[in-house]
């Protein structure tokens, strides 16, 4: 916490973790994405969907899509604009279990085919905890340029991807690990200090056992001045 | 590292020499590695976008919901047509107040001081001594950089979430910190700043978070205008004289406490006091996404 989170910041109301933190969660789901979003199924979970209408956070969520921050003023406007673009969106509920209040799943097709799914959480103030990449645990905030990848559960994948890392003089601010089953499909989640060049999420694409390479780059600033 | 206590703020002030503000002010270019131009500038975004905001309301729109909206243009109408019991600066404080928690309602831009819900109250008392005493925006910059730190202890040795502390943990610590930036406006010092902040902050203990539907709207909304008028007044005692018998961090301790010990029910739940009333279960049932 810093000054300009008592003394700010400056968003679309009317509320923080429904409307600020909503559009923050669009806009990491798109970026994760990685490139234009064609069709988004959104599914509210909990009080997202019992009060969302009344906070703006479909609105809110459409925003962060198309690449709104938090202190835009189309954000209202943001469904008629998503048509006009032809992003197709479908709103429903969310069949989540033992979620966070404010949670929302995002089912996302690009314009070149990529497929996403996240769930996204709306932790209090305008924070967000992005929980679920395509099914598996992921849990974070979108403070750090973030690595997630996808590999088979095998020895030395892990070894091969922080090996990489060290050789593009990135350094790893925090590291997460899980897995669907033994020997199964498995996640990495890397926080960096630095932003992760082009080429080196190239050369992990290509690696043996990687089976996705999802990058969120901070190269965009959260809030514009 | 944020400020933990009022007292930590005033004696560095005190050793150093520099005024409250500043000592706000240089915390905030140690914690984030800035310069003092990139903060005061930062600063200056954030009064001219509460001025910006003030400006544009439109008392024709509505939120959502449809509960909210108009109220600012009844208020403004009234100050111009009518004597009142109060004087200008009052009834435009009041007015301030209410048109910033509405246009929040109706997904406008506003700046959360210190959250989305409790936006009205700082910019209505801040606004309206500038155009009322117009003391130069640099001023104004100045006690915005007082309701901070003012802000910063209270979120750091208690709470500013409704959901944690209640709304006397929002629109209450709104109050402080425009109680302690008006004493500062007014030419009081540190001991009139904390126990403006104190005096006001009292009042405010045990307010419970109940709102209708779980909307940021009723009672909010019209509460920014207790919380705006509150730091009026107990900063105008704060300058006469009159100190806080209760040590001002002690009172934010006490609201930390109390804030834990309020039920969930009374906190951002929607399961007791307004929340559960009668013609809030109508509207509630008329708003939720329910036909998805």
């Amino acid at each position: 916490m810093n000054l300009f989170d008592i003394i700010g910041p400056v968003m679309v109301g009317p509320s923080s973790s429904h409307t600020a933190g909503a559009v923050k969660i669009g806009l990491a789901a798109g970026k994760l994405l990685g490139e234009k979003v064609v069709s988004a199924e959104i599914l509210l979970y909990g009080s997202f969907l019992a009060t969302g209408k009344g906070h703006g956070t479909d609105a809110a969520l459409v925003a962060g899509l198309l690449g709104m921050k938090m202190d835009d003023e189309n954000i209202p406007k943001s469904l008629e604009i998503a048509k006009e673009r032809g992003l197709q969106i479908k709103f429903g509920k969310a069949d989540l279990k033992d979620a966070h209040p404010n949670s929302v799943e995002m089912r996302l097709v690009g314009e070149h085919g990529r497929k996403l799914s996240i769930v996204g959480e709306s932790i209090g103030g305008s924070l967000i905890n992005i929980a679920k990449i395509d099914g598996l645990d992921a849990n974070f905030s979108g403070d750090f340029p973030t690595l997630i990848i996808h590999n088979e559960d095998q020895p030395g994948h892990l070894a091969e991807v922080t090996g990489m890392l060290a050789r593009s003089s990135i350094n790893v601010a925090t590291m997460q690990l899980y897995r669907a089953s033994r020997g199964g499909e498995a996640v990495m989640v890397i926080e960096c200090d630095q932003e992760v060049p082009e080429e080196t999420l190239e050369w992990l694409q290509k690696a043996d056992g990687i089976t996705k390479v999802t990058y969120f780059s901070l190269k965009e600033p959260e809030e514009t001045r | 590292m944020s400020y933990k206590k009022l007292t930590e703020i005033t004696e560095l002030s005190e050793k150093r020499h520099i005024p409250f503000w500043q000592a706000v002010l240089e915390e905030d270019m140690i914690e984030r590695g800035v310069s003092r131009e990139d903060s005061m500038s930062r600063m200056e975004y954030m009064y001219e976008t509460i001025k910006e905001a003030d400006e544009n309301y439109d008392p024709a729109l509505r939120s959502a919901s449809g509960l909210a909206g108009g109220d600012g243009g009844l208020l403004e109408e009234y100050r111009k047509k009518h004597s009142s019991l109060l004087n200008d600066f009052v009834l435009e404080v009041m007015e301030k107040a209410v048109k910033m928690g509405e246009s929040n309602a109706c997904m406008r831009r506003i700046v959360a001081m210190p959250t989305a819900g409790s936006c009205g109250v700082i910019p209505a008392v801040l606004l309206t001594y500038m155009k009322h005493k117009n003391p130069g925006k640099d001023r104004i910059i100045e006690a915005l950089y007082v309701a901070g730190g003012i802000g910063e202890v209270i979120a750091t040795s208690a709470s500013i979430s409704g959901a944690e502390g209640g709304c006397q943990a929002e629109i209450g610590s709104a109050s402080a910190m425009a109680a302690g930036a008006l004493a500062y406006l007014e030419g009081g010092g540190n001991e009139e700043i904390v126990h403006a902040a104190a005096l006001t902050l009292k009042n405010m203990l045990g307010l419970t978070c109940d709102p209708v539907a779980g909307l940021v709207e009723v009672p909010c909304i019209k509460r920014n205008v207790a919380g705006a008028v509150n730091a009026v007044v107990y900063s105008q005692m704060a300058m006469a004289g009159v100190r806080s018998a209760i040590e001002p961090d002690e009172v934010i301790d006490s609201m930390n406490r109390i804030g834990r010990l309020l039920p969930t029910c009374l906190k951002e739940t929607g399961q007791e006091g307004l929340a559960i009333t009668r013609s809030a279960q109508k509207i509630t049932e008329r708003l939720s996404i329910t036909d998805l």
